[in-house]
């Protein structure tokens, strides 16, 4: 570990805290319907794509029919990707004569992308036409990131409202967040992209007669329009294989760092939005205290780790930390950063390659993932889990002190507390369960790159990745398999629709209680305390819950590899 | 409920249409208005034909080049599409090796290439992004210590001193972006074309 190192990571933590607050502001005067310096070029597009579509933007919904239009979006999206991943070989804009993707694939690259996963069983410049990255991929960048922005205003409205029955309109809020949010930021976003070199062309695949005389093929495309909204979405798939660490698709240090801070930034944004419409920006400071805690852990443990190098590597004299499966231009801080950053945020792009991580530096993206995410989070899915947690956290203060337990001025009852529980079981049932079946099923058991504790890691890390709507992956794991293909997608399903569905019925009986105002005998959740019962509530849930396996994993590889063990 | 199945399907058609074709295709055009170059791949051109992008690595064998980092991508056999061979530096098909930490054949494979790289140059310790496969497969940059490392066998195999060969692997090391961000590198293709442009003068 270096000063310098450090001080890349204080600046990266400075400038989230502060964009934080003005982004919040922005997006708070978004949802709530107010002018914005965009709307006079923006608002009569607004109305017109409304009258067309047939949408009554003053005709709020109620939580379950919110949910219901939710779906049937995401129903559309689906057959969308699914038909022009098949089609492509007959369409337009597929320069480099892709075939038609297999069925399998295409329905797990369908499933991946509506639930903001972007799982990469596809090979990016290998495997898809342009049409495809663009109409099929992009596009359900900008929709499943608009769609998480839009649940988690639905649940703080639920919070932040009183005795109502409906928590907004879903097409108003996707519309709203996709044209004042995501798509003027992407503009400005890929225009800077290109200037630090990344593609952005219709044009064939490059042939280069290299110096030496061979003949090297060089993928292009559209690269940057989809990079942009793949981070500011924290969606995370590849325009390319090797995602992030492309040099086409993060050529420099400069668009390294902004693509750190662009994954981090509506998530820690949506956090201020909560606090300003809940009525007390420190509500959400708060929430984004517990945050940055658990992500400084995590960075100081995996930079630490990969700083300090294998033992391989050691006993071949090899100083520098462990460079395998990373990038010179970024070297170990920034890929350890990544690493941290692209778990803690459901966003997924790696700009170095997590399999090769040394077992202490690999298993913190892992963790991230297994607290669901919470850390930031993916847009909206990372706020509407930290609020499932928070409601525990209050529930079990309430416990202590056998009091009927407050959060922001609404009783938290059986009901919250029940949808809380479901929401955060359901997970680790995907991710421990398909595991289990992963590492005995011999057709799965074959697709392990690595012998050992290292491939039983792999395999966890596949679901929970796919459970958790990650898309980062223990590369090595051959996941284009028909027995991956459909458990993943299985994972990726339930893990964003049992978590939304339960979210939205807490969303919908809060709206519903009455406000109370706040008394001597209230928790307070703007301080220290809070903080530290939440955090600790997060730890040993997650704990109880994943630790075993993780011994079975990282843990026990650490171990065999100070005893100098290969497999 | 039925009033929503409106929406669903033009709402999700005109967005498609907004964010999947009006937005790329805009950008495709803006890009090619303002950065041409960087759209395109950022080609270098030598004696008008395409060698290579400033920012794709490719292989390096000959003694008298400056060489990257191992490779691991891979393409399909061509005498059987089922399987893959190895083909360094494929800027087809990205990716890196996989290897874990305890893995033995990373193990093996590292010590075949430190013993190479001592037998090469027994004067300097093996920096190790030398012997480290990349993430990408295809990555342009070495570290300046890899650089310096090379400076004896190419400074022999071009029969050009020592000295004018690290002149050029200096002038060609880049560092942190305003002394913080990034590490500091060597693009190998940059410094090729460098040694390349010196000797024929």
């Amino acid at each position: 570990m270096t000063v310098i190192g450090w001080f890349q990571i204080i600046l990266f933590c400075a400038i989230i805290i502060a964009l934080t607050k003005p982004l919040g502001w922005y997006m708070t005067r978004v949802f709530n319907g107010e002018r914005t310096f965009l709307s006079p070029v923006l608002r009569p597009i607004e109305a017109g794509i409304y009258w067309f579509s047939g949408v009554d933007e003053r005709r709020e919904q109620h939580w379950l029919t919110y949910t219901v239009s939710m779906l049937l979006f995401h129903i559309g999206g689906f057959l969308i990707i699914y038909g022009v991943m098949r089609l492509q070989a007959v369409l337009p804009f597929n320069p480099a004569g892709q075939g038609a993707v297999a069925e399998d694939l295409s329905f797990n690259t369908a499933i991946s992308f509506i639930t903001n996963t972007n799982w990469q069983n596809y090979g990016g410049e290998s495997t898809i036409s342009y049409l495809v990255q663009m109409i099929g991929l992009t596009h359900q960048n900008f929709l499943s990131a608009a769609t998480g922005i839009a649940l988690a205003v639905a649940l703080i409205r639920g919070f932040s409202r009183a005795s109502m029955r409906t928590v907004g309109n879903f097409w108003v809020d996707v519309t709203r967040c996709t044209l004042y949010v995501l798509l003027p930021l992407c503009v400005v976003y890929t225009v800077f992209l290109i200037s630090q070199g990344m593609p952005q062309t219709l044009g064939d695949y490059v042939e280069a007669t290299t110096l030496e005389g061979a003949k090297q093929t060089i993928a292009v495309g559209p690269v940057a329009s989809q990079v942009a909204i793949k981070m500011l979405g924290t969606n995370g798939g590849g325009f390319f294989n090797a995602n992030a660490a492309h040099p086409f698709e993060n050529p420099t240090a400069l668009s390294n760092f902004v693509q750190m801070i662009s994954i981090f930034a509506l998530g820690a944004a949506l956090t201020n939005v909560f606090g300003r419409m809940v009525g007390n920006q420190r509500q959400g400071w708060a929430i984004l205290s517990v945050m940055g805690v658990l992500f400084l852990a995590g960075v100081a443990v995996t930079y630490w780790a990969e700083a300090n190098g294998t033992s391989t590597l050691h006993a071949l004299g090899l100083t520098g930390g462990n460079m395998e499966g990373k990038e010179v231009r970024f070297g170990i801080v920034a890929s350890s950063l990544f690493a941290v950053i692209t778990t803690a945020a459901s966003c997924g792009a790696v700009n170095a390659m997590h399999d090769s991580f040394t077992a202490l530096g690999g298993m913190i993206p892992l963790i991230n993932m297994q607290l669901g995410e919470i850390i930031v989070g993916g847009v909206g899915a990372g706020l509407y889990g930290m609020l499932l947690f928070v409601v525990l956290a209050i529930f079990v203060a309430g416990l202590m002190v056998g009091r009927t337990p407050e959060y922001v001025g609404k009783k938290i009852e059986a009901r919250e507390v029940k949808m809380a529980m479901l929401a955060i079981l359901v997970l680790p049932l995907m991710y421990l369960g398909w595991t289990a079946v992963g590492v005995v099923y011999p057709a799965a058991v074959a697709s392990m790159a690595n012998a050992g504790p290292h491939g039983f890691t792999e395999v966890l890390y596949a679901f929970t990745s796919a459970t958790g709507n990650n898309g980062s992956a223990f590369a090595g794991l051959t996941g284009n398999t028909f027995f991956y293909n459909l458990t993943l997608a299985s994972a990726m399903f339930v893990g964003r629709f049992f978590m939304i569905i339960p979210a939205m019925a807490i969303a919908g009986s809060l709206a519903a209680k009455k406000s109370i105002p706040p008394s001597a005998g209230t928790f307070p959740t703007t301080g220290g305390l809070f903080v530290g019962l939440v955090v600790g509530v997060i730890l040993i849930i997650g704990g109880l819950t994943f630790f075993p396996a993780l011994a079975l994993g990282p843990i026990v590889e650490h171990l065999a590899m100070n005893a100098g063990n290969v497999f | 409920m039925l009033r929503e199945i409106r929406p669903a399907i033009v709402l999700l058609l005109v967005l498609t249409a907004i964010t999947g074709l009006a937005y790329p295709l805009a950008m495709t055009g803006i890009a090619g208005a303002i950065f041409p170059a960087q759209a395109q791949g950022s080609l270098i051109e030598r004696d008008g034909k395409v060698v290579g992008s400033a920012l794709i690595g490719q292989e390096f064998k000959d003694d008298k080049y400056f060489h990257g980092r191992p490779s691991a991508t891979l393409a399909p056999d061509p005498n059987d599409s089922t399987k893959t061979v190895s083909v360094p530096y494929n800027a087809g098909n990205s990716g890196g090796s996989n290897l874990g930490p305890t893995s033995k054949a990373l193990a093996d494979r590292l010590k075949e290439d430190v013993d190479k790289l001592k037998a090469e140059n027994p004067n300097a310790a093996v920096p190790v992004d030398l012997v480290t496969t990349s993430a990408s497969g295809l990555d342009p940059d070495i570290s300046p210590e890899a650089a310096q490392f090379q400076v004896p066998r190419v400074a022999k195999a071009r029969n050009m001193p020592d000295d004018q060969v690290k002149q050029l692997v200096a002038s060609s090391t880049q560092g942190r972006l305003l002394g913080l961000l990034g590490e500091p590198r060597v693009n190998v293709l940059a410094l090729n074309l460098a040694l390349d442009r010196a000797a024929a003068k």
